[in-house]
């Protein structure tokens, strides 16, 4: 355990301090990937006016709230890339984390997770710009910041197992970038991050219970924004780690069978 | 006329060059197809709450979807790669060999990729714009087809200009694909007609990144609400952008010094 938790402080250090040096680049890719919210913001806060206020129990202020807090947890969302993995496994560079005495995918973990932390003080301000612009209507209460706040990396722990079952799929095929984006448009629709998912179809609604996606992306959201009832925080709680458990067991699984098919040298 | 058969040769090598990978045709369409699925729902999703949106039905925002689709394909398959690859020569200092050859260097650079594949989503663009003028009963006139095209005509030559003053500006910054990433970001607001954007965000996307020329204002003249007088300035824009393009890049090859070739 003591080894764990040493390996992932220091790959975490050495991860902020890498992150750090490039707060610019950082700063222009979260600005990009801020266009995409302010879009839906706009687009639904038109539809919430035109309708006399609400649209599916959010009014312009909340819809505000949705997509502020949408972009801390799309930043946590941030994981391995499966296209990564490709390349990782055609140009054989997975070779060198075999030979460490620890699971290779504890290095993506702890790695991005101290990239989290560089990229959340960097959100910050931005959080405070688009607030001052946006005016939401966020309250939360103390438990569910708390909620909150375990759920994120939650969050970040099931799209990282989601996103690496995906890109594990290259030890078979490197003809993936299909599969990726099929993957990519459900995950879009189901998770909350087009909309809210009381704007969907009561069918999908539904249909997201059962799919990671709105676990890694809307609950939390919902938790800090929407005025959930005490039960249903822990009940997501409760889908969450049960996610995250399936996810790892899952994820052992297939790597035992999926490292006996790669043989990439050099690297 | 040396240019425009410049142009076309490059045209022919690089529709051979995506002939040698067909396959990347079919996941294309998957992906056109895809992009077009989520813009779909997204208008739907609108449509169930209201029946317009900001003085837009759902028939004519269809038109903008086209019209996004079109130039987005459009940008995908000529501007952007060849952008791209300046940014990289420009880095690397292999643009030493665009430079030396005795032709037009802007002309040169813009003209060097094209990615035949990517005109899958200008194909299924014109459809969506077929769909959506068939539920509008055919309502155009001479005018409107004509503020149309050259209307699509002058949004392509101003994303172009912006695209190619960001990219020059690789001659002082170097490294600027982040900024790339960030153009992606805002054309996506294209999907929506401009008018439904706060002031501040409209006037970024007419001015700043035009994507209300590019897209919105051809959209309008589609579904007739184009004016003379946007028209006007859509020519006085492009014209300035164009000019303001080429100084930039003008000044920027002087200051390239050639990092390594």
């Amino acid at each position: 355990m003591k080894r764990y938790f040493d390996y992932y402080t220091s790959m975490m250090k050495f991860s902020v301090m890498e992150q750090w040096q490039y707060p610019v680049a950082n700063y222009f890719y979260m600005i990009g990937m801020l266009a995409e919210p302010v879009i839906y913001m706009v687009v639904w806060s038109a539809v919430a006016n035109q309708q006399g206020g609400t649209v599916g129990g959010y009014t312009p202020g909340s819809l505000a709230a949705y997509y502020i807090v949408w972009t801390l947890v799309r930043q946590m969302n941030i994981a391995f890339t499966p296209y990564g993995w490709e390349w990782r496994i055609r140009q054989g560079r997975l070779s060198m984390s075999l030979l460490r005495p620890i699971h290779p995918l504890h290095e993506d973990v702890a790695f991005f997770a101290g990239w989290k932390v560089v990229m959340i003080i960097l959100w910050i301000p931005l959080a405070l710009a688009l607030s001052l612009i946006f005016k939401p209507d966020l309250h939360p209460t103390l438990l569910e910041g708390v909620v909150f706040f375990v759920a994120i990396w939650m969050a970040y722990l099931i799209r990282t197992i989601t996103l690496s079952l995906l890109g594990m799929v290259t030890f078979w095929t490197t003809r993936v970038s299909a599969l990726f984006e099929l993957y990519f448009a459900a995950e879009l629709i189901l998770s909350g991050r087009l909309v809210p998912l009381s704007l969907m179809p009561e069918a999908v609604q539904k249909a997201a219970w059962f799919f990671p996606f709105r676990w890694a992306f809307g609950y939390p959201i919902e938790v800090l924004v929407g005025n959930m009832p005490t039960n249903d925080l822990f009940i997501g709680l409760g889908m969450q780690f049960a996610w995250v458990f399936f996810g790892v067991v899952v994820v052992s699984q297939i790597w035992k069978v999926a490292i006996r098919r790669f043989s990439a040298v050099g690297g | 006329m040396q240019g425009f058969k410049l142009a076309f040769n490059y045209l022919r090598i690089g529709i051979m060059n995506e002939f040698q990978y067909r396959a990347n045709l079919y996941i294309q369409i998957l992906q056109t197809f895809i992009a077009l699925a989520t813009g779909l729902i997204g208008l739907n999703l609108v449509f169930n709450q209201v029946t317009e949106l900001g003085g837009w039905n759902k028939a004519e925002l269809l038109a903008v979807m086209g019209v996004f689709t079109v130039t987005g394909g459009f940008i995908r398959a000529a501007i952007q790669p060849n952008m791209e690859r300046l940014m990289d020569e420009i880095r690397e200092g292999t643009l030493d060999y665009a430079l030396t050859k005795p032709a037009d260097a802007q002309l040169l650079v813009s003209v060097r990729e094209f990615r035949l594949w990517q005109m899958v989503d200008v194909v299924t663009g014109v459809i969506v714009m077929i769909v959506a003028l068939s539920q509008l009963d055919w309502f155009v006139d001479f005018w409107s087809v004509l503020g149309f095209f050259s209307a699509l005509f002058l949004g392509a030559i101003m994303i172009y200009c912006f695209w190619l003053i960001i990219t020059s500006t690789a001659f002082w910054f170097v490294r600027v694909n982040e900024i790339a990433n960030l153009f992606e970001g805002l054309y996506a607001a294209g999907r929506w007609p401009v008018d439904i954007y706060p002031n501040w965000l409209r006037y970024g996307l007419t001015f700043l990144v035009p994507v209300a020329f590019a897209v919105t204002v051809p959209a309008q003249a589609l579904t007739g609400r184009l004016t003379l007088q946007t028209w006007f300035g859509a020519l006085a824009l492009t014209v300035t952008l164009f000019i303001v393009a080429r100084t930039v890049w003008k000044v920027g090859v002087k200051n390239y010094s050639g990092a390594s070739a």
